[in-house]
């Protein structure tokens, strides 16, 4: 019988979601890819799978740790990307106090916090890209650069890795047009985290 | 000659299996689509012709097994994966490779059940079908995976130990192993441990088929090596055919189970994690293990004294394992997605007054930690 | 070469333990034996080279009796076991030995989609009408009518034509002969060794302890002269009316083309795997 000493490590933990056939599980196996492979962090990916995935709701989960990582599922969310409203409903519930909501704000009208960074991934891929598929290329450039998590040099050679070929100048502006946009924000302005219950005002 | 990439890798747990096997030498996979299981034979069908291996679509999971079981008898290491209801399927030619001896390997990538049962969701439901679902007494090696790297180097173990004992071996894995990524640096081909099956050492007329050796293992050649003999799912003596001969029926069932005791404790695999000083510990396997160590730390955290025995092997029970835990500590919790598949095999072996406290979910979600962590602390 | 019945029980059979048989004097299953070792003699066929797969039932015991590579699986699967032995190591000449019941209920479906996939199989189906060792059962080949033990009143299902069917799911060749016409059955069966692609032949047996005498058909003889007042050739059934064909059992060879074989064209696969994985 093999004994391991214990050691605690951090989590950081993003949720991709949005409607099947977004593109987020893609998204999220490249972000995972990017910090696993080529950052050298712990990372742990999974996706909700069967019908739910196409059409519908659809969601894909990446935890990044500096240690192995023993619950591969998202508990306590860092960062809810939500490419539309029901995804964003649906898979807030367990965002942190002080976690970050990144919304397609074509898509997504009623915000249910005001920690949220609201970019329109959608119109950008659409009118300045030309692509309205590669929305979630836009949107993992923001999620890469507003989570801090990845080097984002590494997000784009695994996204060229992963794309076909004769798609990778436009996923490559995608990507970068995501980061520009994140670029604009000032985390710093948002308000601190949102208050606990527990917490008198 | 087949080259493992050994760069880092960002891959699913299904995909791991794949590239195991490969490793492992498997040459041959039959295989019907069935969710969550499905990754692994679309991966092989893609990667087996180009290192002259073969895979094939079988109409079933019938076909599939009888397709596989064929093949190893052939002198090819063969694989087949599925989930519940093509389990189902196998279990008369599970059967088949329990008493002709065929080494082979079956992944069951659990979801819920019974039955069509719930498709995409993960469970723990077949683990006492992994042991007993074929009929009569009979030995098998069942192991669970709970992590990609697992996925990787138990299937590499259950290739050496069907190889080895002549025995099928089940890896139980569940859809939340299966789908998810992790990043690994899989092991070069020179650093695996590969173990093929015993030749006779004798010539083809004095060869016994179903003699077993000192271990109770009989040596195995493969049709067409010239050494030519019958097999068959009947009852057989020394030289493989039919017998009702009590004495030699006796001594092949028993010499059957016996080869499986005395592999034991090669065969038995567990991880323990803070268990020198636990007063509490969880029993867990596959993913739910994961779940138990994050609880069993934050436990820790709370001063509760508490312990984690991951099972690797499933059965042959691990109960040398077990028995000293239930000795050593207060309580012991089995935290499990089904109805306590496993913690009747606790209670089984259970002989202090130990208490064995069950934690089951059977409605397709995934144990937390903090599920897990709650129960801890009550005990 | 013409070999004779001693010397063919001296190659073939296993002297050790194997015996006595488990089929009833008389039984059809023997002269398919005989009919096969002589095809496999004739071929020149090496006793290693040569794998013999049966399911369950009296047809499934021939293996046990013969020295070849030999593999007695469970009801209905040997072509499924047969196939993995013969992707693994395409060399081996393999054949499956089933029975109606075994071939068409159980094992339909592994029938079927052999025939479709046309491997380098061959497949002998003894079709005596009735699932003997259990007792005497209707099977999918009792013909509407007959009377069996689970049929006391008379069988209100139509039969399967085996040969016709496997033609029809895609097989490379499909015969049919009778143990009355043991000349020719071992001639198809030589001929279904040497086709390559998943040739069938199917031998209509007696069984006249379960079907024969449930049905008043008489001892083996009486089977057998029944089998011979039955059947017309192929031939001579091209040139019979539909009216005239009734009832009546065509022998010979019903289809014999040639299509890719799977092993062959997997080959081609590998190639281009490779080539793309360089």
């Amino acid at each position: 019988m093999e004994k391991i000493k214990k050691t605690k490590f951090q989590r950081y933990e993003i949720r991709f979601s949005g409607s099947g056939g977004q593109g987020l599980i893609t998204a999220a196996v490249i972000f995972a890819q990017a910090v696993g492979v080529y950052d050298g962090k712990f990372v742990c990916q999974t996706q909700s799978y069967g019908p739910e995935a196409r059409g519908g709701k659809s969601k894909a989960e990446v935890v990044v740790s500096n240690g192995p990582i023993d619950y591969p599922k998202a508990l306590d969310i860092d960062m809810l990307l939500a490419m539309n409203q029901a995804a964003c409903d649906a898979y807030f519930f367990d965002l942190k106090p002080n976690g970050l909501l990144v919304a397609d704000s074509n898509l997504v009208e009623q915000y249910p916090t005001s920690r949220v960074v609201a970019i329109p991934f959608t119109e950008i891929a659409r009118e300045e890209i030309g692509r309205e598929m590669v929305a979630n290329m836009v949107a993992l450039g923001a999620v890469g650069a507003l989570s801090g998590q990845v080097s984002l040099e590494n997000l784009e050679k695994t996204l060229l890795e992963r794309v076909p070929v004769g798609t990778h100048d436009m996923n490559k502006l995608a990507l970068q047009r995501g980061i520009e946009e994140a670029g604009k924000v000032n985390l710093q302005s948002l308000p601190r985290e949102l208050m606990s219950d527990d917490e008198e005002l | 000659m087949f080259e493992q990439k050994t760069a880092r890798q960002l891959l699913q747990g299904n995909e791991a299996i794949a590239h195991g096997a490969l490793a492992a030498g498997c040459r041959l996979f039959a295989g019907y689509p069935i969710t969550p299981a499905s990754e692994i034979s679309e991966l092989l069908s893609v990667l087996l012709p180009g290192v002259d291996g073969t895979f094939i679509q079988m109409e079933d999971e019938i076909a599939s097994i009888g397709a596989i079981i064929g093949a190893s008898l052939a002198g090819v290491k063969s694989l087949t994966a599925t989930s519940g209801p093509g389990f189902s399927l196998m279990m008369e030619n599970l059967g088949f490779a329990c008493v002709a001896e065929v080494p082979i390997v079956i992944v069951n990538v659990m979801r819920g059940g019974p039955s069509t049962g719930l498709p995409t969701s993960p469970s723990q439901g077949d683990v006492q079908m992994a042991r007993w679902g074929t009929h009569g007494d009979h030995p098998v090696v069942v192991l669970a995976v709970s992590s990609v790297m697992d996925c990787f180097s138990i299937t590499v173990t259950a290739f050496n130990i069907a190889e080895k004992y002549r025995v099928p071996v089940i890896i139980l894995s569940d859809e939340v192993v299966a789908h998810t990524r992790e990043c690994v640096s899989l092991p070069a081909q020179e650093d695996i441990k590969v173990i093929d099956r015993i030749k006779p050492s004798v010539p083809p007329e004095w060869y016994k088929p179903y003699a077993g050796d000192n271990r109770g293992v009989p040596s195995m050649v493969a049709f067409g090596d010239g050494y030519r003999h019958h097999v068959t799912g009947l009852i057989h003596d020394e030289k493989g055919y039919p017998t009702q001969n009590s004495r030699e029926v006796d001594a092949f069932v028993r010499r059957l189970t016996r080869k499986i005791t005395l592999g034991f404790h090669e065969i038995m695999m567990t991880q323990g994690y803070l268990l020198e000083d636990a007063e509490v510990a969880v029993i867990a396997y596959g993913s739910v293990s994961r779940s138990a160590k994050s609880a069993v730390e934050d436990a820790r955290d709370h001063g509760v004294k508490a312990g984690l025995l991951q099972l690797i092997t499933l059965f042959p029970f691990p109960r040398s394992q077990v028995v000293p835990l239930l000795k050593g500590c207060r309580a012991i919790l089995v935290p499990e997605m089904n109805l306590g598949q496993i913690s009747r095999e606790v209670q089984r072996v259970n002989q202090t007054a130990c208490r064995v406290v069950k934690y089951n979910r059977v409605d397709g979600q995934f144990i937390t930690p903090s599920e897990i962590y709650e129960e801890l602390i009550k005990m | 070469m013409v070999i004779s019945a001693q010397e063919l029980r001296h190659r073939y059979l296993r002297y050790d333990k194997s015996f006595p048989h488990v089929w009833c004097p008389g039984c059809g299953n023997g002269i398919v034996m005989g009919g096969l070792l002589r095809a496999i003699s004739r071929l020149g066929l090496e006793k290693d080279e040569v794998v013999l797969a049966s399911g369950i039932g009296c047809s499934g015991r021939m293996p046990t009796y013969l020295d070849f590579n030999t593999l007695h699986t469970t009801h209905g699967r040997a072509l499924t076991f047969a196939t993995g032995v013969k992707l693994a190591k395409p060399s081996l000449n393999v054949i499956a030995i089933m029975g109606d019941g075994d071939a068409t209920a159980i094992g339909g479906n592994h029938l079927i989609h052999a025939a479709r996939r046309n491997l380098n199989l061959t497949a002998i189906i003894i079709n005596n009408s009735i699932y003997g060792m259990t007792g005497g059962q209707y099977s999918p080949t009792t013909p509407f009518g007959s009377i069996s033990a689970t049929s006391t009143y008379g069988h209100i299902e139509h039969a399967f034509s085996i040969a016709e069917l496997v033609v029809t799911a895609g097989a490379s060749f499909a015969a049919r002969a009778t143990v009355y016409h043991g000349e020719l059955m071992s001639r198809l069966i030589e001929q279904a060794i040497l086709k390559r692609g998943f040739a069938v032949v199917e031998v209509i047996s007696n069984c006249h302890v379960q079907y024969g005498r449930k049905n008043k058909l008489g001892n083996a003889v009486d089977m057998l002269n029944g089998f011979k007042d039955n059947c017309v050739t192929v031939n001579r059934a091209a040139k019979m009316t539909a009216e005239e064909l009734e009832g009546k059992t065509t022998i010979g060879v019903l289809t014999d083309r040639e299509m890719p074989i799977s092993t062959v064209e997997y080959q081609k696969v590998r190639e281009r795997a490779k080539k793309e994985q360089e």
